[in-house]
This record gives structure tokens, C-alpha cells and sequence, in this order.
């Protein structure tokens, strides 16, 4: 709603966002110099950076890079069909929402990333492993939240649209669907992270494929600067992501 | 401005919409709330009907049920000697609350429905178009409600509904949140699309002036539980300019309902307080 309203303050926030980032790392740099932090723990941001032209080249980053993001992509869309289409389901048949809505909220706190050798066991290991992880790390907050925006349409909305006698079908894609996709909206950003942290998760722990695969590797060989460099990686595809949702919601809420 | 009044025939002929001996209650947690209490009515086409009564006597509810909005009630609507289940397609309504699509432009929520009722895009974007200008709100097509203030939001829910075409409309204080300057003008305005469509309104108001200026009949409601005290009509001629209002027949007419209308504000009042006390002393 407001952010409809706000004022373009330019790239002012960018470059002060930018800025914080470099004071950190360079805070971060200046600790290890003075010893007060241990560099074989934490590696001196300079040595990260430097360590990034290394990795690319010589660890596939590129590859990598498509892979995670293309499992992201799969456990994303599969998120938002059947998390969006479970809580419609749910909002409509009220017995179901009651008898599981508890469920849904203790899953969605569940470590789910604990559950990757049952995934292995059935979807072997493979991408698909990864994907159905993120899925089901991502399906609650989105279930959950779909719910409650559509319990929370406005009842003059409803009113508005029994007086000009909509069907049941355009009651929902006229009214109930638009007015609850902020919220969904808010469900998909955390299914996202949920997602995301999962799909990495996995790849670290069963060793296939993907930016978590690399970032594992490089751990076991010690390259620290490496490993940071990976994680890096990791935000940028993290930061991408978000910065498409933001663009979808803005795309379609208005 | 070019009202002129009704033809007398059309406005002798039957009554286009009839309420019935409606008993409504609300079942509440402190008990039942009549909120209506056997309220007859019956409205001619054309007619031009303002209701007034004192906040909680169930105005609201009235239309609801009429609009076929509210269920559960004793009586009987009827529209066209028809029984009214449901809402009815001759019915439009502008309602109390806010009620714009937010995320919908204001030429998108006008539109709405036409789209409904399958219009082609370019038809219904200008029909769309010339009711917004009705309501004056030319130059806004493309903002978005968050972009309008509350007066302006209100003229958008009056439009889309004007763009139903609705035989009867039914305005539950529609310009409550706009300026003395607007509301006049936008009074105007309504009652000579009323008069051109050869509209039946039904208006919800707290402005007696405002009731008095547009109005054919004033119906006056009690507080609590809602009953029809009074149905005044105002046999002012048309068009009523600032000459009329100015009249003292008009003046009657003001005094008439401010006094209908404290008494039930005051027994109103009364009556909420002495409810609040008791609730205040229970365990
Ligand atoms: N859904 C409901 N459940 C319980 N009570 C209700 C409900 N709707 C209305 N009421 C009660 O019925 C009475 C009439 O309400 P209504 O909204 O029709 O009043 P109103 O005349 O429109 O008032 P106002 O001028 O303040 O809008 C009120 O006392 C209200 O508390
Ligand atoms: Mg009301």
C-alpha cells in the first residue's frame, strides 16, 4: 500500500546500503589485522574478494550458479501452484482448514532440511531431492498466508461484488484472489528464503551439484576465502530472487 | 439545470419496489438486537426516497435486505410485485464503508460492472469515462484509490455503481465524507442522472437539508428497535434552487424532521448509556 506512495528517493538508499556493506567489511578486515579476530576462522575480506576470480574460473561457479538457480526456479513455481491451491482449498472446506491449519503452522518452524535422507530415499540423488526439499521447506509460510489473506478480504469487497452478481468463480478471481495477494505475496518472499536456504542445505549435505556442493568442497579442502567467496554466491542468488518477487508484486499489485 | 418533474402517471403507477412487514434480529452475545420492527414500505418508480433516523436504528440493514444482502429476516421484499431471494439485478448499491477495489485504477473499478456483464473493452472504458466525469473526477482515470481522499473514493463507488444502470439505487450515506460545496453539487448531480435514467432512489442520510433539497418522500425511522416513525412528503415543486431552500415551506420541512430526529437521538442516547451502565455493573 504505501510503497505505492512512496517518493523516489533515487539511488540514494542503494548507494547507503552499498556503503553499510563495505564499512562491515572493511570493520571485519580491520579486526583480523589487529588479531582480534581469528583469520583462520574468519578470512580477511580482502583475501574473499581476491579468492573470486579463483573460484569462478577454476570451480565452475557459472554452472553452479544456473544449477541452484534452476532448482530454485522448480521448487519456487511448485511453492506458489500448490501452496497457493492448498490454502484456497483449505479457506474453502472450513473442517479441513481447522483440522490442519495447526499442522501446517508446526511444519512450517520444522527443520525440514533434517528430513533429507527420507528425500533421498525416494527421489534419489538427484536435483529432484534438492527441489522437493526446498518445496516442502517453502509450502508452508505460503499456505498459511494465502489463508489468511483470503479470510481477511473485506466484507464490503464481498457485498460490493454479490451486488453486481458475480458467480462463485469471479468472486474469486475478482475480488477474493487480488484483494488476498498482498499477503500471499508476504507467504511467497518467505517460501522463497525457506526454499533457498533448503536447496543449498541439501546440496551441502548430499554433495550434489549446485553453489552448496562447492561451498562444501572448498570447506573440506580449507580454501576459507573460497568457501566465503561460494556464500557470497549464495546472496547474489538470494538478492536475485527477491528483487524479481518484488518486481511480480509490484507487477501485479497496484 | 434541466430536471423536470416526473410525469404524474409514471409516478402513480404501482409500486416498483415493496417492503413488507420486516421484522429483522441480530442474535448477539448480550442477548437478541431487533433491528427492525415490522417496517412496511413501498416505493414508486421514479421516486426519489430518503431515509433518516438516528445512528443504530437499523438504516443499514434496511437496504441490505432490500439488496437481497441479508438473509434471515421475517417479511417479504418484492420488486415488480416480484418476491425479491438474492440480490436482484435491478438493484445497485453504494455502500456505507469504503468499497473501491484498491487495486484497481479508478477507470478499472468504474468498469467493473460492465466487465462483469461482458461489455466490449472499448464500450465500457467510454461509458466508464462519462460517469466519472459525472461525478467529477475527470483527469483521475488512472490513479489508484490509495492516490484519492475519502470524498473522492466515495464518488468512485458512486460511479461504478451508476455505471450498472441500475433501476433502483440504493446510496447509504454516499456523501458523508465530502465537503457542504461537493455534497451539494453531487446531490445535483445524482438527482439529474435520477431523473434522466428515470432512476428509483432510495438515499440513506444524516443532512436533513440534504433530504429535504432532493427528496419526493422523507422516511423518519426510530431508534431502536428501527420502526418507521414518519414518512413525510415533501411536495416542494422542481427544481428546488437556492430560492427554495431559502422558502419557509422548505424551513417547515427542516423543522418538522429535527424534531423527529432529537427525540429519537435523545432516547437513543438514553438508552446506550443506561445499557452501558448495566453491562458495567454486571459480574
Ligand atoms: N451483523 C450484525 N450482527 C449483530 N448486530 C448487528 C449486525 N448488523 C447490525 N447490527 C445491529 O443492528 C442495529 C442496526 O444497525 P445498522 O447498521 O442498520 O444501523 P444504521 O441505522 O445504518 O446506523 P448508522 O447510521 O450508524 O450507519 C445496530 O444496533 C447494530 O448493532
Ligand atoms: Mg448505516
Amino acid at each position: 500500500m504505501t510503497s505505492r506512495l512512496r517518493i523516489d528517493d533515487g539511488p540514494l538508499p542503494a548507494l547507503m546500503g552499498l556503503a553499510g556493506i563495505a564499512a562491515l567489511l572493511l570493520l571485519i578486515e580491520g579486526l583480523i589485522s589487529v588479531g582480534l579476530l581469528n583469520p583462520f576462522i574468519v578470512p580477511k575480506p580482502s583475501q574473499v574478494i581476491g579468492s573470486f576470480y579463483r573460484v569462478v574460473v577454476e570451480e565452475n561457479v557459472l554452472e553452479r550458479f544456473v544449477l541452484t538457480i534452476k532448482e530454485c526456479l522448480f521448487a519456487v513455481a511448485l511453492v506458489t501452484i500448490v501452496g497457493v491451491s492448498i490454502g484456497v482449498l483449505l479457506h474453502r472446506v472450513s473442517l479441513l482448514r481447522q483440522a490442519t491449519e495447526t499442522w501446517v503452522a508446526a511444519f512450517a518452524s520444522a527443520p525440514v532440511v533434517l528430513m533429507y535422507p527420507l528425500f533421498l530415499v525416494m527421489f534419489g540423488r538427484s536435483a529432484l531431492t534438492i527441489v522437493m526439499m526446498g518445496f516442502a521447506a517453502g509450502l508452508p509460510p505460503v499456505i498459511l498466508k494465502t489463508i489468511e489473506g483470503l479470510s481477511s478480504t473485506r466484507r464490503v469487497l464481498l457485498a460490493v461484488g454479490q451486488s453486481f452478481k458475480l458467480t462463485p468463480r469471479q468472486m474469486f478471481w475478482k475480488i477474493q484472489l487480488p484483494s488476498s495477494l498482498p499477503a500471499i505475496f508476504v507467504g511467497l518472499k518467505l517460501g522463497l528464503i525457506f526454499a533457498l536456504i533448503n536447496i543449498v542445505g541439501v546440496e551441502f549435505l548430499i554433495n550434489f551439484g549446485g553453489l552448496g556442493q562447492l561451498i562444501n568442497d572448498l570447506a573440506e579442502r580449507y580454501d576459507l576465502p573460497g568457501t566465503y567467496a561460494a556464500i557470497s554466491f549464495v546472496v547474489v542468488v538470494s538478492v536475485g530472487f527477491f528483487m524479481i518477487a518484488e518486481r511480480a508484486e509490484r507487477w501485479l499489485i497496484r | 439545470m434541466s430536471v423536470l418533474p416526473l410525469p404524474k402517471a409514471q409516478a402513480a403507477a404501482d409500486p416498483i419496489l415493496a417492503v413488507d412487514d420486516i421484522v429483522m434480529e441480530f442474535p448477539t452475545p448480550d442477548g437478541v438486537v431487533k433491528a427492525l420492527d415490522h417496517v412496511s414500505l413501498s416505493v414508486r418508480a421514479g421516486e426519489f426516497l430518503s431515509v433518516i433516523g438516528p445512528s443504530g436504528c437499523g438504516k443499514s440493514t434496511l437496504f441490505n435486505i432490500v439488496g437481497g444482502l441479508q438473509r434471515g429476516y421475517q417479511g417479504r421484499v418484492s420488486i415488480g410485485g416480484e418476491a425479491v431471494e438474492g440480490p436482484h439485478p435491478a438493484i445497485g448499491m453504494v455502500f456505507q464503508e469504503e468499497s473501491t477495489f484498491p487495486w484497481r485504477t479508478v477507470l478499472q473499478n468504474v468498469e467493473f460492472p460492465l466487465e462483469i456483464s461482458g461489455v466490449a473493452k472499448a464500450r465500457r472504458q467510454e461509458m466508464a469515462r462519462r460517469f466519472i466525469a459525472m461525478v467529477g473526477l475527470g483527469g483521475f482515470e488512472n490513479r489508484y484509490p490509495a492516490e484519492l481522499s475519502g470524498g473522492m473514493k466515495q464518488r468512485v463507488a458512486i460511479a461504478r455503481t451508476l455505471a450498472f444502470e441500475p433501476k433502483i439505487l440504493l446510496m447509504d450515506e454516499p456523501f458523508a465524507s465530502l465537503d457542504e460545496q461537493t455534497r451539494l453539487l453531487l446531490g445535483d448531480k445524482v438527482l439529474q442522472i435520477q431523473q434522466e435514467l428515470q432512476q428509483t432512489t432510495l438515499l440513506i442520510t444524516h443532512n436533513i437539508t440534504e433530504a429535504v433539497q432532493l427528496s419526493d418522500r422523507i422516511l423518519v425511522m426510530t431508534y431502536r428497535p428501527g420502526r418507521v416513525k414518519r414518512i413525510l412528503d415533501i411536495d416542494l415543486p422542481r427544481p428546488r434552487t437556492s430560492e427554495t431552500i431559502g422558502s419557509e415551506a422548505f424551513g417547515r420541512f427542516v423543522a418538522q424532521l429535527w424534531s423527529d430526529l432529537r427525540d429519537e437521538a435523545t432516547r437513543g442516547m438514553d438508552e446506550q448509556q443506561e445499557l452501558m451502565r448495566n453491562a458495567g455493573r454486571g459480574p
